[in-house]
């Protein structure tokens, strides 16, 4: 084998790879919880709303679902300011972020709605809770934990997804790896390491998810009640 | 700069047979793949079963993109020339094959222990057991999420464009390169995938629904 592995250039760009990763986390943030309000509007619209206010939440969610996100991103941004919407590379990619990650989100919020009996909320009131104690307790908790596996494994995809962005030139980590490829040429030492950072970032996500949810749903004076 | 009239946008649609092309290639790779490894998965052999669930892990933890291009980077280290076409469907192959070996691992398992352990009774050997006994019940379940997979798959395929392989997103980005009508252009390759993208989704939530009422 001629080929000799010369990772220096790579090592020497770590600056320019941790922010690149932060601005992956800082796009990715951004994005869920704008996502997460968008979502919830959406599933709220698909539970209380109209027939035709549904069929519109309804056509919403299959268009999205049903097209790549990478032609969501160009449409986004090369499509959009053609009828007079511009917007910087980061905008888009969060906009497009948070427009796909709604699609996903809403069905996952509603199911999370629909798992809660009525007649636990009446149950709270008979216990005497106060309104604000039975979301809290009764409504939103066990919803939340009913969809929490989804919620979380959709929010990594997003993370994961925003790598994509890179071809509008956000300035992410997949796009910071193009810019050392381009200079150094050394396009599978750059992507390997790039790669390792983002299974790492999912690691990490995967962890602190898990602690969150043995924190919240298991253990805890309050975790009989759960 | 060219007009944009009906040849280009047939131009786009047409290369939607590479896209198709690429998916089914991938789709019969990946299952394949998928299959050695959902029985891996959940063989008793536990080096097998923790290296299976370490590349399940790796391919579901690091973007598809990432994938796509350790796919076309990775020959040159040993100084082969790349085929773009096999590079991504090698790329998507793999990609698909952790997706799916995980999907199918949770169906073998919702077969219940004691048709494996009567087979074995009867004294039928491992191979007939998995062939004949365990994999006809798995598939019932196992198809309504494997068609919702494509779907992904199909999608996923879009981001061969991004190194270069022409398919429909590529194509259009060429086209919208020369005509500059992007609004139109993205519109139409979005109905593309869509028209295809669609009714398997349908189909394969019409499958979920007729596979949930015996079971309950």
């Amino acid at each position: 084998m001629l080929y000799s592995f010369e990772f220096g250039d790579v090592i020497e760009a770590w600056p320019a790879l941790v922010s690149g990763a932060a601005n992956t986390l800082w796009l990715s943030a951004v994005s869920v919880l704008l996502g997460v309000v968008v979502a919830a509007s959406g599933a709220t619209a698909k539970t209380l709303g109209s027939r035709a206010v549904r069929f519109l939440v309804d056509c919403y969610i299959e268009l999205i679902r049903n097209t790549p996100f990478l032609v969501q991103v160009f449409l986004i941004f090369f499509g959009l300011p053609a009828i007079g919407l511009k917007m910087s590379p980061n905008v888009a990619a969060v906009t497009a972020m948070v427009v796909n990650f709604a699609a996903y989100g809403i069905e996952i919020i509603r199911a999370g709605i629909e798992s809660i009996p009525k007649g636990q909320i009446d149950a709270g009131k008979a216990l005497g809770l106060g309104p604000f104690k039975i979301f809290r307790l009764v409504v939103f908790k066990p919803a939340l934990q009913a969809v929490y596996p989804a919620l979380t494994s959709q929010m990594i995809l997003l993370m994961l997804n925003s790598s994509i962005c890179s071809a509008i030139a956000a300035t992410e980590l997949t796009a910071v790896a193009g810019d050392i490829q381009s200079r150094t040429f050394r396009s599978f030492e750059v992507y390997s390491v790039v790669t390792a950072m983002y299974f790492g970032l999912s690691i990490f996500f995967w962890c602190v998810f898990a602690a969150v949810n043995s924190m919240l749903f298991k253990a805890g004076p309050r975790g009989a009640a759960r | 700069m060219r007009e944009l009239t009906s040849n280009e946008l047939l131009y786009i649609a047409g290369a939607m047979r590479w896209t198709i092309l690429l998916s089914l290639v991938s789709l019969a790779c990946g299952m394949l793949g998928g299959l050695i490894l959902a029985l891996a998965r959940t063989s008793h052999v536990r080096v097998l079963r923790l290296s299976v669930v370490a590349y399940f892990k790796v391919m579901q933890g690091t973007p598809l993109l990432m994938q796509i291009f350790m796919a076309f980077f990775l020959p040159g280290v040993f100084g082969f020339d790349v085929n773009p076409f096999l590079a991504a469907a090698a790329a998507l192959s793999l990609h698909a094959s952790a997706f799916l070996g995980d999907i199918w691992r949770g169906c073998i398992e919702e077969v219940p222990k004691g048709q494996r352990e009567a087979a074995r009774a009867l004294a039928l050997p491992y191979i007939v057991t998995t062939l004949w006994v365990i994999i006809p019940q798995a598939v019932r379940l196992a198809v309504p999420p494997s068609v919702g997979f494509l779907v992904q798959l199909i999608k996923g395929t879009s981001l061969t464009a991004l190194v270069g392989f022409v398919e429909i997103t590529r194509a259009a980005q060429i086209v919208n390169n020369a005509t500059f009508k992007p609004f139109v252009i993205f519109s139409f390759v979005c109905a593309c995938y869509f028209i295809v993208c669609w009714p398997l989704s349908l189909f394969s939530r019409y499958l979920e629904g007729r596979m949930r009422i015996p079971s309950h």
